[in-house]
């Protein structure tokens, strides 16, 4: 059984390097050329490619690539000419961060505010609730972060508007810094929350075992605490792992709004300058994110629910 | 996810070094803000402006400066002598000199750097030594290099980056650690983030007034941005005019020029523009002004259509291409083409999608069918337009300094402008000793057949907050002198 999940993923991670590595030698643009520029000549891109290994087969070049992956070794830059490996370690902590915070803060909003729109689904505040959420989900996180800092930023000039500093050189700043990017994450992540808490709740109150259980005497809290929650974490714990891995990837575009030296600005740059070592490793962290997060929302449900340990 | 939170901050705290992109230096340094980051900073290997930007002048200095007016004067060679035939050229090397490692520079160093260049460069700027037919040490002050064939632009490019002065002990971590005579060395460089540098204390000349460092920005309004949180003290080539109006009282803004001419290529191999009379008709059809104003809000220069920055010797100022639509109408019907179908490969940057915009309706006004089409830059438009030349026409600013030969004189070049009398004069040029006529007479051919119109010569506008002096807007070199500015 764990053999099987264990072995689907170790296959999901093999076609997936394959065809990274595939897909990005087929896009137009050669690393050589492109690193010398406008005022390059035929002989010194010759000569750049043989030093950095483009010209090689790309049987080679793939293993090679594997091979340190697999040995905790990501490999050379190709504009650089640098060990990626401290780089990239150190951008997948920002965007960890970042995305960290940014999902606990929204779980932090989500579940109680979901939980309270759908006990009040039809009550005024209960629908002001699940309007706002509507809302939530429909701003852009790009737009809600331009628009944070146009107003916080620059108009009243209470926080800096952009920028990055790691919390072991400066508590103080890095809370300064990240408080703008994780408002404008949060605010969709905690709407699309709060919508799937919500339905996850209204379908548990309508189930048989809540109504057995307010006949035993319990309160609708008591009942839900005790066997709605339980149920009702299911689909929200599938929606939190989908919602996360998309964060990961999506917290692209606010890492450029607000110049954070994340995975995702590393990713833009090395993709305009044909990096294609840092590409194809960048993606490949990121599938390993996905599946691995996959694979602990498939285990947390074994747990929660008994019934699937069962079955299986 | 707690879990996973604390262990990556567990992780930072156990000594990682996360790029800080905060106030990238102490409150004391100057902090310049631009756009365009180097991916290394190793420009003997590695293309484009943005190195030579941030290192020649404050890591790396050449045997001659290229002072404000565009003149060659000494600076790590206190004199020369040229001889007879201006082939053999003796430079007398300052004393005193040290790299940043602590290896002095003499003759010796001096040689190895002219053969470095030759030997191991894979830069295409690295051709400007090919005339170089030897260098060598004399003694440890008389450094002796032998042309093959007298050349202005070599003495002048010895004060660009490909005559950076590097050390023999200095070159095996040019990436990361450029070892120079000049007043900084590098503390640190995050890549595509920021360059920090410190002074040097044992630099020969006047030391640098404090540290400094140079961030990099995606746009030119996340850098304003950074600018109003004191994150940088000024803004060096803002990309974008519409933000002048929102600053802050207090900021100053200056003007200058650049090196970076922006130019409309034609295809000349191909049809239509294989005919110097649909390159005329192009030329003619396009409002340089109105490019300008609507791309730099009337901030940049007008050369005069022609490839030529306001700060080279031989700028006249003329309009060789004045904006004349019914001209180019009658152009277009001289040359018995109706309505020829062209296709602008407009790379994926902002001014160049501005500017292909107006150019449409312009053409398209005279009777040229015209196509858009959106090219990556920089990894397809070289791919496509530069090496593979499948293009009819496109728009690209070219910021190497004097690099008219590179563009007209070379016909393999992407612009396929071929001409034996501009070839000639621009030869002529290089082993005169006044090199203005000659280089006035062949702008004025590439002009009068139009090879590539250029349609504007790119400012430079520096923004910088209150207290930040010694700006020098106008850009004539490579470099972005740092030591030159002051923060009080």
């Amino acid at each position: 059984m764990i053999l099987r999940v264990i072995a689907r993923f170790l296959v999901s991670l093999f076609l997936a390097s394959v065809a990274i590595f595939l897909l990005l030698r087929a896009i137009p643009g050669d690393p050589a050329r492109v690193a010398l520029g406008v005022t390059a000549t035929d002989e010194a891109v010759a000569a750049l490619a043989e030093q950095l290994g483009t010209n090689r087969p790309l049987v080679v070049q793939y293993l090679e690539w594997v091979g340190g992956l697999l040995t905790g070794d990501f490999g050379v830059s190709l504009a650089s000419r640098q060990d990626i490996t401290p780089l990239v370690l150190d951008r997948a902590q920002v965007s960890l961060i970042l995305c960290g915070v940014a999902m606990i803060t929204s779980l932090l909003i989500a579940v109680p505010l979901g939980m309270w729109a759908a006990r009040r689904a039809d009550r005024p505040d209960g629908v002001a609730v699940s309007g706002a959420s509507q809302i939530g989900i429909a701003i852009p996180s790009f737009l809600a972060g331009i628009l944070l800092v146009t107003v916080f930023a620059v108009q009243l000039g209470w926080v800096p508007a952009n920028g990055w500093i790691p919390p072991n050189e400066d508590v103080g700043g890095f809370l300064q810094r990240l408080i703008l990017p994780v408002i404008a994450l949060t605010a969709v992540q905690a709407a699309i929350l709060t919508r799937y808490v919500r339905s996850a709740i209204l379908e548990v109150m309508d189930r048989d075992f809540m109504r057995t259980a307010r006949s035993t005497g319990a309160s609708i809290s008591e009942a839900l605490w005790r066997h709605g929650l339980r149920n009702a974490a299911l689909p929200v714990l599938t929606v939190t792992g989908l919602q996360l891995t998309s964060l990961i990837v999506g917290a692209v575009v606010i890492e450029r709004v607000f110049l954070i030296p994340g995975l995702g600005s590393m990713l833009l740059d090395s993709v305009a300058r044909r990096d294609l070592t840092t590409v194809q490793t960048i993606v490949m962290l990121l599938v390993v994110f996905t599946l691995t997060v996959n694979l602990v929302v498939d285990v947390a449900y074994r747990l929660i629910d008994p019934r699937i340990r069962r079955s299986a | 996810m707690a879990v996973l939170l604390s262990a990556v901050l567990a992780a930072c705290s156990a000594g990682h070094t996360a790029s800080q992109v905060g106030r990238v230096a102490g409150e004391d340094a100057l902090v310049v803000g631009t756009t365009g980051a180097p991916a290394s900073l190793d420009f003997t290997t590695t293309g484009g402006a943005a190195i030579p930007q941030a290192l020649m002048a404050n890591v790396y200095e050449g045997l001659v400066r290229i002072d404000e007016s565009g003149e060659i004067v000494p600076h790590l060679a206190t004199s020369w002598e040229v001889s007879e035939d201006n082939t053999v050229y003796t430079f007398t090397l300052r004393e005193g000199v040290t790299f940043s490692d602590g290896t002095p520079f003499d003759a010796a160093t001096a040689a190895f750097s002219i053969d470095y260049v030759r030997d191991e460069w894979t830069n295409g700027l690295k051709s400007q030594m090919d005339v170089v037919a030897a260098a060598e040490a004399v003694d440890a002050r008389t450094l002796r290099v032998t042309l093959e064939r007298p050349s202005n632009r070599w003495l002048w490019s010895m004060g660009t980056l490909t005559g950076a002065m590097m050390s023999p002990t200095g070159v095996d971590q040019l990436a990361t650690t450029p070892v120079g005579t000049g007043p900084y060395e590098v503390a640190r460089f995050s890549v595509g983030e920021s360059v920090s540098f410190t002074t040097r204390a044992d630099y020969w000349g006047q030391p640098a007034h404090q540290d400094a460092a140079i961030r990099y920005f995606a746009d030119a309004t996340s850098a304003v941005n950074a600018l109003r949180s004191g994150d940088i003290d000024l803004v060096w080539a803002m990309q974008a005019p519409e933000l002048l109006d929102t600053l802050p009282e207090d900021v100053t803004v200056e003007v200058g020029t650049t090196n970076g001419e922006v130019i409309v290529s034609m295809n000349n191999d191909r049809a239509p523009f294989d005919d110097v009379r649909v390159r005329q008709a192009v030329a003619h059809a396009i409002d340089r002004d109105a490019v300008n104003q609507v791309v730099w809000e009337g901030l940049a220069t007008d050369t005069g259509g022609a490839p030529v920055p306001p700060t080279d010797p031989w700028f006249t100022g003329e309009d060789h291409l004045p904006f004349d639509p019914e001209r180019s109408r009658q152009l277009l019907a001289d040359a018995a083409v109706d309505h020829p179908e062209i296709t602008i490969a407009v790379p994926s940057l902002p001014y160049a999608q501005n500017i292909s915009e107006l150019v449409y309706s312009q053409l398209t006004d005279v009777g040229f069918e015209v196509n858009l089409t959106s090219v990556e830059f920089p990894a397809v438009w070289i791919t496509e337009v530069m090496t593979l030349q499948d293009y009819d026409m496109s728009i690209m600013a070219h910021v190497e300094p004097r690099d008219i030969p590179a563009l007209f004189g070379n016909p393999d070049y992407y612009l396929g402008y071929d001409n034996e009398s501009v070839r000639a004069d621009l030869l002529a040029a290089d082993t005169a000793a006044d090199p203005v006529p000659d280089m006035e007479r062949a702008v004025a051919t590439i002009m009068s057949e139009a090879g590539a119109l250029t349609v504007f010569n790119q400012p430079n506008i520096v923004v910088s907050s209150p207290g930040v002096t010694g700006i020098n807007p106008t850009v004539v070199t490579d470099a972005l002198a740092l030591a030159g500015m002051e923060k009080s």
